[in-house]
């Protein structure tokens, strides 16, 4: 994209439905997928009379993030009342957070082209969903699924500093992960668990920040990179013409691949906000807080960090094995159980294991090898005890039994052979029998090592050690 | 002796030592019903067959000697905007005409846990907005002690029927005086309990801060009785607090010597009737006779409370009756073509002048730029007077001064003056401002033979102390009289 020197101004707020069992104000189950109007009841349907009362959990998994997002939790937090009509919102109202948030002033860092940024976070908030309105052909009319009523919502607001579309995504994605990995939310987005809200606005470097335009109903994260850089060109263009940005929202449609006026600012809706008073204030012991910010592990975007900086371990790895909380824990018990290289065992995990995860759904606990079983193949392998295609055979072993891998290698002798005498005698009788090969190679057919390598690898019926007959052999070639 | 005329602690004492059947009883009721009701015309809506049914249940369970609640076989009113599972409940509107609740308030519960007998729902304000039962959308309920004066407001079907005989005892709703200003209109006992003492789920709302369901009875045994069924903590409504509720009416003692009784010059002042002011002046000097003590405390000004009050039960409401859009129950406009249509048809032609001016009131003074002159600065006001009432209580055991400035109006005579309506309100808004207990018990009639109310107002959870007061004085005079509204 041209930018024409422009730089794009990019902030988001993030919508993330949590997964406690019920929803946020009512007993009702938190499910989604349930056959319409299955799991409401009169007070997540605003009838008259109801009253909401608040389930903790929810503070407690809006709090885990706050912490994980570096935010100030605010001991004591209100909630308030959000007013607005609209078919699939049953109280005409949305009890949320306004001027008192659970969390404040945190930050995210994101790893964009192999290096750290730092994103500011405004706020988290918690809210309640609302319903969907069904459209069918089949009926004249609309219709409305309460089934998503008070699914609890954390609303994640970031600060004006993400760059590009890229450093968007990488934000969305790290969000995705870390929700995940503190099990509050199931991250599916194609179950609408996470959606978001994108501010955009451009300005040339050195000037002030252009005017936002908000745009609403991103619901998939290309998406988010697609509605970003058509906003962000958009906008481009009305400035290179000679225009002005207006104050707006714009709904973004994904199908088209564009966005159309919602509202302008002067149809801006007056939610008058006002503070929920069927609620009490949230007060939050200290020690509850501390309890929270114990539970919180090592996050993703750490993590990552961690497995490049001190373990080695290249960034595309690293977030592969990362991108899975079982491959990462996985991972770390390996290492930790053997005196072995890191990236060795990433290579195994992202490579057999990951190999029997796909092939038969199993999870690493299913699959069953002991992180101690890995290691110390992992370990026979980098003493060249064994070969590489004997490792494989003890794996495809460990797959089925619960032996330890030197006691496989002890029964179908796989133990590599490393005695000079016994690998001089087997390169001697190759080089003797391959005369053509060798001159071959003193020709100039450097690749004609390989095939003798692998010669004398059969004749050792595959546990000689390669590297060891691969220099017997050049002395051999190179004689002369 | 007809049953009707008996007093619930009567009845159920009678009840329970099988002198009188539940089934007598309600029969009795219902009997007083027809007669009076195209009359006084309490009752949106009559639960005869349901109420016969229950007390016939009641009557099995004493001949099964079973004990029973002391409200066991009695027969309550339910003012119209506290649910009712499967019995309709409208709060007196268009809006909720044809509403049939799929669930109970939880004070409902509690009465049914209580085996009371159900008479039907009582007629009010349209969603409680009024101090006159004016404007309702089905019917003007009449005052039993002169037909062509309103009954007060907005729990005046409950007030009218317990006064007429048409209920034995009733509940009702208080937000800013709607359970002790129509109580002193029809000459009958009302309390509005601390904010927080009796769960609020299935009242429908109007001012959620403010809101609080209360009883009415014609003694003050019967509100004591009626007080302690509903009273607790409801997990169902986190506003509503976990502490010891006694049984008040076990405890009720006519012993007031020492008692520091405050009197507010302002709540005397401007606007209160002589009359007013004379008899409720006798009450005190009533209470020092019987050894009280008089003292002078200052309270916030009431005009300051009033407005206060109108901000913040408006701006409640109208965030409260928003839910009330045609989409899912209640009233819908048959005329709209889109969805902006529907909404401002359902809501033009499904709320009553009286509702739709709250409403506009209420949605102005939370609108952006708007809301720190008039809901915020309302709110500081709410905190000031907090402090005042928490500063007199140090001085003062009780304060007493009149429930309303005058005694029960004509039809009519204040429908075009709204402002004038809303100073009924002048001297029971504060109470519900600082969320405390107040009582309002008969203390004479004035010229035109109409009740006057004094109104008693303790400090947070002290509603054994008022009810003692009130008992006390109650006591003093031989009774409350409602022989002319009684028959």
């Amino acid at each position: 994209m041209d930018t024409k020197g422009y730089e794009m101004i990019v902030g988001l707020e993030v919508h993330c439905e949590l997964n406690t069992k019920t929803k946020i104000y009512c007993s009702c189950r938190n499910s989604f997928g349930a056959e319409v109007n299955s799991q409401c009841c009169p007070i997540c349907m605003g009838m008259p009379g109801t009253l909401p009362t608040l389930n903790e959990k929810v503070v407690d998994y809006a709090v885990k993030m706050g912490y994980a997002l570096n935010c100030t939790i605010n001991p004591v937090s209100k909630q308030d009342r959000k007013n607005y009509f609209y078919p699939d919102l049953p109280k005409a109202y949305q009890i949320s957070q306004f001027d008192i948030p659970l969390c404040e002033h945190g930050h995210l860092d994101i790893l964009v082209d192999g290096k750290e940024k730092r994103i500011g976070i405004t706020r988290i908030h918690i809210e309640e969903d609302a319903g969907k309105l069904i459209h069918d052909e089949s009926f004249a009319g609309t219709l409305v699924d309460f089934n998503r009523c008070g699914v609890p919502l954390i609303e994640i607001v970031s600060e004006p500093d993400l760059r590009s579309s890229a450093e968007a995504k990488a934000y969305l994605d790290t969000i995705r992960e870390i929700v995940i990995y503190l099990g509050i939310s199931d991250g599916k987005m194609q179950e609408g668990s996470i959606r978001c809200d994108i501010n955009v606005s451009v300005h040339k470097p050195g000037e002030p920040f252009g005017t936002r335009v908000e745009m609403k109903n991103v619901n998939t994260f290309s998406g988010a990179v697609r509605a970003i850089e058509y906003e962000a060109a958009r906008q481009i263009e009305v400035l290179e013409n000679g225009g002005t940005i207006s104050q707006e929202t714009r709904r973004w449609d994904d199908l088209k691949g564009c966005n159309f006026l919602l509202r302008s600012k002067e149809d801006a809706q007056d939610y008058r906000y006002f503070p929920e008073p069927d609620l009490s204030t949230i007060v939050l012991d200290e020690n509850h807080l501390a309890e929270l910010k114990a539970s919180i592990p090592e996050l993703p975007n750490k993590k990552v960090v961690r497995y490049m900086q001190t373990l080695s371990i290249p960034e595309e790895e690293a977030r592969l094995l990362v991108e899975s909380v079982e491959k990462a824990a996985y991972f770390e018990e390996v290492i930790a159980a053997g005196n072995i290289v890191p990236k060795d065992a990433a290579n195994w995990i992202l490579g057999a294991i990951s190999r029997v995860i796909n092939e038969t759904g199993k999870s690493i606990a299913e699959i069953g090898i002991p992180a101690s079983h890995l290691a110390k193949l992992i370990e026979m392998l980098e003493k060249k005890e064994i070969s590489s295609s004997a490792g494989n055979t003890v794996f495809e072993e460990m797959l089925h039994s619960d032996k330890m891998p030197a006691d496989i290698v002890a029964e179908k002798g796989l133990a590599q052979v490393s005695d000079q005498s016994v690998l001089q005698q087997i390169v001697d009788q190759v080089a003797a029998a391959n005369q053509k090969s060798i001159d071959d190679y003193r020709g100039g057919k450097t690749n004609a090592l390989g095939f003798l390598v692998g010669q004398c690898m059969k004749a050792s019926k595959g546990k000689g050690n390669p590297a060891i007959m691969r220099e017997m052999l050049l002395k051999i070639l190179n004689q002369e | 002796m007809e049953l009707y005329r008996l007093t619930a602690t009567e009845l159920s004492r009678m009840i329970r030592n099988k002198e009188v059947s539940s089934t007598e009883v309600t029969k009795s009721v219902f009997s007083r019903i027809k007669e009076k009701e195209n009359e006084i015309e309490a009752y949106v809506t009559l639960n005869e067959e349901g109420a016969l049914k229950k007390a016939a249940e009641v009557d099995e369970k004493i001949a099964r000697g079973e004990t029973l609640s002391s409200l066991a076989g009695i027969p309550v009113g339910i003012k119209d905007n506290i649910c009712t599972k499967g019995l309709r409940t409208t709060c007196s509107s268009k809006m909720l005409s044809n509403f049939v609740p799929p669930y109970n308030a939880t004070v409902i519960n509690k009465l049914e846990e209580a085996d009371f007998v159900c008479t039907g729902k009582l007629n009010m304000d349209e969603f409680a907005m009024g101090s006159s039962t004016e404007t309702s959308f089905f019917k003007k309920t009449k005052n039993p002690f002169d037909t062509t004066r309103v009954p007060g407001g907005s729990s005046g079907g409950s007030a009218a029927a317990v006064a007429s005989g048409e209920a034995i005892v009733a509940l009702g709703s208080d937000t800013g005086g709607s359970i002790r200003q129509p109580a002193s209109f029809c000459g009958v006992v009302g309390m509005k309990p601390t904010y927080g003492s009796v769960s609020r789920f299935g009242l429908v709302a109007f001012a959620s801060s403010l809101d609080q369901i209360g009883p009415f009875g014609r003694c003050v045994e019967d509100v004591a009785m009626l007080t302690s069924v509903i009273c607790g903590k409801d997990p169902m409504d986190t506003t509503s607090v976990r502490r010891e509720y006694p049984r008040f009416e076990d405890n009720l003692s006519a012993d007031v010597k020492g008692l520091r009784i405050g009197i507010p010059d302002v709540y005397f002042g401007e606007g209160v009737t002589e009359e007013v002011r004379q008899s409720v002046m006798n009450a005190a000097h009533k209470y020092e006779e019987m050894g009280a003590v008089l003292v002078p405390v200052t309270l916030p000004q009431p005009d300051y409370a009033l407005a206060a009050y109108y901000i913040i039960a408006c701006a409640e409401a109208s965030s409260n009756l928003a839910r009330f859009d045609g989409v899912k129950y209640g009233y819908r406009s048959p005329n709209y073509t889109s969805l902006e249509d529907l909404y401002e048809n359902t809501r033009s032609e499904g709320f009553g002048e009286e509702v739709k001016r709250r409403i506009m009131l209420g949605t102005y003074v939370l609108s952006s730029g708007y809301y720190d002159a008039y809901y915020k600065k309302a709110k500081f006001t709410q905190n000031l007077m907090q402090d005042m009432f928490r500063k007199a209580f140090t001085q003062a055991d009780v304060i007493l001064c009149p429930t309303a400035p005058d005694t029960a109006f004509k039809f009519g005579e204040n429908s075009d003056n709204q402002v004038k309506m809303y100073m009924n309100d002048i001297l029971t808004v504060t109470v519900n401002i600082v969320g405390l207990p107040a009582i309002s018990i008969p203390c004479g009639f004035d010229s035109k033979g109409m009740p006057i109310g004094c109104q008693l107002i303790g400090g947070k959870f002290s509603e054994q102390l008022l009810l003692n007061t009130a008992f006390a004085y109650e006591k003093a005079v031989g009774g409350f009289d409602l022989s002319r509204t009684l028959g």
